[in-house]
C-alpha cells in the first residue's frame, strides 16, 4: 500500500499477479477448511505457515497458531522437551513472516505472546532486535518489543539508556532512541537512582550529549525536541499564587460589585474573591485557603474552579464573601486576610503539591445602612465607537484596583534551584547563539526564544517580582518576526507566540497597562467602574495573560485576529466585552463565555460564525458528542428542528443573561437564527441595532 | 492548482469493487470490512453514496459477524474490535445501526477492557491504544459507553502520554500520528481533551509539515497523503489546525491524484489504493475544499451522519 511507483501493469504483469492471486486465494481456501474444522495436523500447520509467509497480515492465520499451540501444548503436558520444540516452531514462523515484513503487527504480537508462556529462552530476542533494527532503526514494532523483552530479562534502566546513547552515537537522527533515552531518564531521575542525582547535574549533561548532535546537523528535528524536553525539565516552576481580585493590598467598596453575584440579595453585601494560579490546581476549599475578615463574615465558603472542562481542576478559583447585615462604621475599612498555608491538599494536574505558603490582604468598604440594592435607571445600549472612551485622569482608586499582581514569596531551597536552573538556561542560551551565529537554523531560533522566556521565568520568579518587563523583549519578539518569513508555512504559530509575548510586556506594569485603559463616556451604564481596557486593532492572534486581566469588567478586543477565548472565563468581573471584526469561527469558540455570569454586554458582529463546515472547537465544549452536554436533550429536542443547526448557539447563550447582543456580520445571522436568539434570551433588550420590546 | 477529479474517483471506487482478482487485491481480503468503510464514506463524501446497493453491502457485511457478536475482516474471518467498527461505521451511513443486536454488538466490545483500562483487540489479548479508541467511538455510536468503565479507560489512554505531548500504542512508545489520532479521538469522545496539552501536541502535529506541504508521521520520515488524516484530525480537535498552511496541504494531497485512472496515492506519482483514496478525500474535506461534505474528525464520519446519530431527527 505504500511506496510503490504508480505505472499501469504490463499484460504479463497482469496475468503474474492473477496467478499469485489465485495461488494465494487457494492457500487460504484450505486454510479455512483446517481452521474452521479445528484441524491442527502437521500439514495443516505447513499450509498455515505457507500463508503467513505469503501475507504476515493475515491475522485470522495467527489466531489459528494459537489455538493449534494449544491444541498441542495440552497433549504435551509437561514434557518440557515437546514444549520448547513446539513453541520454538512458533518462533521460526514469527521470525519468516517478519523477513517478509517487519512491520507486521500480528507477527510480532505472536512472538510476545510466545515469550508469555515463560518456556522460551530470550537470549535470542536480543540478537534479533539488533538486526531489526539495522535495517531500520525507526522501526517502532522493534522499539516496542526491546522494551517488552527488557522487562522480561529485567535488565536495568541504566544499560538501556547506555543502548540508547550508542545508537545516537550511530546516528544522531534517530528520535526512536531519543524517544527512549527520555522515557528511561525520566524514571531514573523519578527514582533517584544513584548516579542519577541531583537532577540539575543530569540536566546539564544531557544539554552537553544533545549539543552534540545540534551542532553536527542543526536541520534534523530529532535533537531539537529531546532540547525541548530537557529546557521543559529546567523551567519545572512550583504553582503559585499568582494573582488575585481583590489585588493585595487594595481597597474595594463592597457596594460596586454586587451586581456581580448571582444570587443578588436585597442586601448589597457580597463580595467575589478571585484566586489565580501559575497552572490548573485541584483542592482549593476552605481547609486550604482560610479568609478571615475582622467584621462578621460568613468563612464557610464554597469555592468553585472556573474551568470549561470536567476536571475539577482550574488555573482560576472563585468564591463569595458575604459581610454580615449589622450595621456598620460608616467610614471604616475592614481588612480581610487570605491564607494558603496548609497547602498539602492542593495539587497540580501531574499531581505536584503546593509547598509554597501565601498570604495576602485587603481591605473591604462596607456600605453604612442596610441599603436595597438598586439596579439603576434603565440601562442604555452600550456604543463602543472610539469617540465614547476617553483617556483621562483615571481615579486614583482604579489604580490600585488594576494592578492584580500578587508578589510572590518564594521558599529559601527554592530559590536556589531557580537560581541554578537559571544559570543553566543562560548557558544555553550562549551555545544557541553561538550556533546561529554560524548558520540560519528555523528550530535554532525558535528555540533561543523558548530560552529566553524561560530564562524571563526563572529569574522573575526567583527575584519574587511579577511587575516589570520582560527579559530580552525585543530580541524575543524580533526572533519570531524571523521565523514568520524564514518558515512560512508555521506563520501563524509564530504569529499567536508573538501575539503572547507582546501582550505580556504590554501588561508587565501599571505605566504600560494604563495606556490601554480607558473611560466610557458615562457612569450610568455600570456602576462606578466604567473603566474599559481597550485592546483593539492591536493584530492580536491570540490572547494569554489573563493573570493580569482578572480586575477587567469592560475589554474591547475587536478588530484582531483572534479565534479562540480560551482563558477568558477567568475574567469573572466581566460584564461588557466586544470581539467584533475577529476570526470566531463557531459558537463553540466562546464556550469560555459561558462561566461568565456577569456578562450583559456582548458583541460578537464581523466574525466568521456560520462560514466553516469544520467546527474546530467541537470537542472543546459541552455537547452530547462528547458525552459532556449538561442541558437536557428534552428541553433542546422540543424546542424544534433548529436546534440542531443552532445546537452550539443553544448551549452557550441559554445560560446567559444578555442584556445586549450583536451578531450581525456572521454568515450565520440571518432573519431566521435572530427569532430564534429572540426566544433563547427573552430578558434580551437590544439585539444588533434593534431595541426589542 | 489542479481540481479534484472527482468522477475519476467515484469511477475508481465502483471498479476495484469488481477488480477481486489481482494478487493486491487477495492480499487485502482479511480487511475487507475496513475498506467498505474507506470506499462508502469516500463516496458519501463525494455526494455519491446512493450509487451503490445499500441492501448488498449490508447483507454481504452482516455475514462477516462473528456468533461472539464482533466482526471478521470479511466472510469466515475471526472477529476483532477493528472490523467491528467498520461495520458500525457503515450502517451508520445508511442510517441502519437498528440492523444490529446492539446488547451484543456492545457486550462483544466491552468484553475485552482489561483491568487497566485498556482493550484488546480480540480474544488473543494484543493490547494497543488504537483498539481503545475503536471501542470506545463504537459504544459511542451505538449509545452504549456505559458498559465501559470510562474513566480507566481514559487513564490508560493517558498513561500512554509521552513527553513530546504526543501518544503512543502502549505506555513508553514512540509518539506516532496515527496512535495520536486514536488517542486524541477518544478523549474527544468522552469530554477528555483536558488531558491534552494542546500547545505542546499542536506544535509537534504542526511539525509534521514539511517543505513540500505533505504530513509525515513522526520527525524525520516521508510525507504521506494518510497522514492528511491522523495529523490533520487531531490538529483540528485539538484547534490547532491555523498552525499548517492548508493551502500547501490541499496542492500536495490533490497532486497525489491518479487524474487519468482515478484514485490518490501516498506520495505523487505512486500506485494508487482506496486506503489513501479516502484519507486524500477526508483530509479535504476537513481542509473546506469546495463542494464536499464536511467530515467528523473523531468519528471519522460526515457531520450529518454524526449529527443524526447524537442531535436526533
Amino acid at each position: 500500500m505504500h511506496g510503490r511507483p504508480r505505472k499501469a501493469p504490463t499484460e504479463e504483469e497482469q496475468e503474474a499477479s492473477v496467478v499469485k492471486g489465485a495461488k494465494l486465494r487457494s492457500i487460504q481456501a484450505k486454510f479455512f477448511q483446517f481452521h474452521h474444522t479445528n484441524t491442527y495436523t502437521k500439514e495443516a500447520l505447513e499450509v498455515n505457515a505457507k500463508l503467513l509467509e505469503m501475507n504476515p497480515e493475515f491475522i485470522t492465520g495467527w489466531n489459528y497458531r494459537k489455538l493449534a499451540v494449544q491444541y498441542h501444548l495440552e497433549a504435551a503436558q509437561s514434557d518440557e522437551d515437546s514444549i520448547k520444540s513446539i513453541l520454538d516452531e512458533e518462533l521460526k514462523v514469527v521470525e519468516s513472516a517478519l523477513m517478509t515484513n517487519f512491520k507486521s503487527y500480528g507477527a510480532w504480537h505472536h512472538r510476545k505472546w510466545v515469550l508469555n508462556m515463560g518456556h522460551s529462552s530470550t537470549d535470542r530476542e536480543l540478537f534479533l532486535l539488533k538486526k531489526f533494527q539495522k535495517l531500520d532503526a525507526r522501526n517502532f514494532h522493534a522499539w516496542n518489543y526491546r522494551r517488552f523483552v527488557t522487562a522480561l530479562k529485567n535488565i536495568p534502566d541504566e544499560e538501556e539508556l547506555q543502548y540508547t546513547t550508542d545508537m545516537i552515537y550511530e546516528n544522531f537522527s534517530n528520535y526512536s532512541a531519543w524517544h527512549n533515552r527520555s522515557v528511561l531518564l525520566s524514571r531514573l531521575l523519578k527514582e533517584e537512582v544513584e548516579g542519577y542525582y541531583p537532577k540539575e547535574k543530569v540536566l546539564t549533561e544531557e544539554f552537553e550529549f544533545v549539543r552534540n548532535a545540534l551542532f553536527t546537523d542543526p536541520d534534523d528535528q530529532s535533537g531539537w525536541f529531546y532540547h525541548l524536553w530537557l529546557l521543559d525539565q529546567t523551567v519545572k516552576l512550583e504553582h503559585l499564587l499568582v494573582s488575585s481580585w481583590p489585588p493585595n493590598g487594595s481597597n474595594v467598596n463592597v457596594s460596586d460589585y454586587c451586581a456581580l453575584s448571582p444570587s443578588l440579595s436585597s442586601i448589597s453585601r457580597t463580595l467575589p474573591l478571585i484566586l489565580c494560579f501559575s497552572e490548573a490546581v485541584g483542592g482549593i476549599n476552605s481547609s486550604t485557603v482560610s479568609v478571615v475578615c475582622e467584621s462578621n463574615m460568613d468563612s464557610n465558603l464554597i469555592w468553585t474552579p472556573i474551568s470549561v472542562d470536567k476536571s475539577g481542576l482550574a488555573r482560576t478559583w472563585l468564591t463569595y464573601l458575604t459581610f454580615s447585615s449589622e450595621p456598620m462604621h460608616p467610614s471604616r475599612n475592614y481588612l480581610v486576610k487570605v491564607s494558603i498555608a496548609n497547602s498539602e491538599g492542593i495539587i497540580s494536574s501531574a499531581g505536584f503539591c503546593c509547598s509554597n505558603p501565601s498570604h495576602m490582604a485587603f481591605t473591604v468598604c462596607l456600605p453604612s445602612s442596610n441599603t436595597e440594592f438598586d439596579e439603576g435607571p434603565d440601562i442604555e445600549r452600550i456604543d463602543w465607537s472610539e469617540e465614547n472612551f476617553s483617556s483621562n485622569q483615571l481615579h486614583s482608586e482604579n489604580l490600585g484596583l488594576i494592578n492584580s499582581f500578587n508578589e510572590l514569596t518564594i521558599s529559601g531551597d527554592n530559590k536556589k534551584t531557580y537560581e541554578t536552573n537559571a544559570k543553566i538556561i543562560a548557558d544555553e542560551i550562549d551555545y544557541c547563539r553561538e550556533l546561529l551565529s554560524e548558520m540560519d537554523c528555523k528550530i535554532g531560533k525558535l528555540t533561543l526564544a523558548r530560552l529566553l522566556l524561560a530564562y524571563d521565568a526563572l529569574s522573575s520568579a526567583s527575584r519574587g517580582v511579577q511587575d516589570q518587563n520582560m527579559f530580552q523583549y525585543k530580541e524575543i519578539l524580533e526572533l519570531y518576526h524571523d521565523l514568520m518569513k524564514l518558515d512560512p508555512p508555521h506563520f501563524q504559530y509564530y504569529k499567536d507566540q508573538y501575539s503572547l509575548v507582546f501582550l505580556k510586556q504590554e501588561l508587565a506594569n501599571e505605566e504600560s497597562l494604563l495606556k490601554y485603559c480607558y473611560q466610557y463616556r458615562d457612569s450610568t451604564s455600570l456602576s462606578n467602574n466604567s473603566l474599559c481596557l481597550c485592546l483593539r486593532g492591536l493584530s492580536l492572534s491570540q490572547i494569554g495573560c489573563i493573570e493580569r486581566l482578572l480586575w477587567v469588567q469592560m475589554l474591547d478586543l475587536s478588530n484582531n485576529g483572534i479565534r479562540s477565548i480560551e482563558g477568558l472565563e477567568s475574567l469573572q468581573l466581566l460584564c461588557c466585552l466586544n470581539l467584533s471584526n475577529n476570526k470566531i469561527c463557531s459558537f463553540s469558540a466562546l464556550e469560555p463565555l459561558r462561566l461568565l455570569k456577569s456578562l450583559k454586554v456582548l458583541d460578537i458582529s464581523h466574525n466568521e460564525i456560520g462560514a466553516h463546515p469544520i467546527d474546530t472547537r467541537r470537542y472543546l465544549c459541552a455537547s452530547p458528542l462528547s458525552h459532556t452536554s449538561d442541558w437536557k436533550r428534552e428541553e433542546f429536542v422540543v424546542s424544534g428542528p433548529e436546534m440542531t443547526i443552532y445546537w452550539d448557539a443553544f448551549s452557550i447563550f441559554s445560560g446567559l443573561n444578555l442584556r445586549q447582543l450583536s451578531v450581525t456580520g456572521n454568515p450565520i445571522a440571518d432573519k431566521k437564527f435572530k427569532l430564534f436568539l429572540c426566544k433563547l434570551l427573552p430578558a434580551m433588550k437590544w439585539l444588533d441595532d434593534e431595541k426589542l420590546r | 492548482m489542479g481540481e479534484l477529479a472527482v468522477e475519476k474517483h467515484v469511477k475508481f471506487i465502483l471498479t476495484i469493487e469488481k477488480e477481486k482478482d489481482s494478487f493486491e487485491s487477495v492480499v487485502m481480503e482479511h480487511i475487507r470490512l475496513n475498506g467498505a468503510y474507506w470506499a462508502l464514506t469516500t463516496l458519501d463524501i463525494l455526494g455519491k453514496l446512493n450509487t451503490v446497493d445499500q441492501d448488498e453491502v449490508i447483507s454481504w457485511m452482516m455475514q462477516c459477524q462473528h456468533e461472539s457478536g464482533g466482526f471478521g475482516g470479511n466472510i469466515g474471518h475471526d472477529p476483532h474490535l477493528l472490523y467491528t467498527l467498520s461495520a458500525i461505521q457503515v450502517l451508520a451511513l445508511f442510517d441502519k445501526i437498528d440492523a444490529l443486536d446492539i446488547d451484543k454488538v456492545s457486550n462483544y466490545i466491552a468484553g475485552l477492557q482489561n483491568n487497566d483500562g485498556s482493550f484488546s483487540g480480540d480474544m488473543w489479548g494484543e493490547i494497543d491504544t488504537r483498539f481503545s479508541c475503536v471501542a470506545i467511538l463504537s459504544l459511542a455510536l451505538l449509545k452504549r459507553l456505559d458498559k465501559i468503565n470510562v474513566e480507566k479507560a481514559v487513564n490508560y489512554i493517558v498513561s500512554c502520554k509521552n513527553l513530546d505531548g504526543g501518544f503512543g500504542c502502549t505506555p513508553g512508545a514512540e509518539s506516532h500520528a496515527g496512535q495520536i489520532f486514536c488517542c486524541v479521538a477518544a478523549l474527544a469522545v468522552t469530554g477528555s481533551l483536558h488531558h491534552v496539552d494542546k500547545d505542546l501536541l499542536g506544535w509537534w502535529l504542526c511539525e509534521r509539515q514539511v517543505k513540500s506541504g505533505g504530513l509525515n508521521g513522526r520527525p524525520e520520515k516521508l510525507p504521506d497523503v494518510c497522514y492528511s488524516w491522523w495529523v490533520l484530525s487531531s490538529l483540528i480537535m485539538i484547534d490547532r489546525v491555523h498552525w499548517i498552511d492548508k493551502e500547501k496541504l490541499i496542492k500536495f494531497i490533490l497532486d497525489c491524484q491518479d487524474k487519468e485512472n482515478g484514485g490518490i496515492s501516498d506520495r505523487p506519482e505512486d500506485a494508487v489504493d482506496v486506503f489513501h483514496t479516502y484519507f486524500g478525500v477526508a483530509g479535504l474535506s476537513l481542509l473546506e475544499y469546495p463542494g464536499l461534505k464536511a467530515i467528523d474528525p473523531a468519528y471519522a464520519l460526515p457531520v450529518d451522519v454524526v449529527n443524526r446519530i447524537f442531535f436526533g431527527r
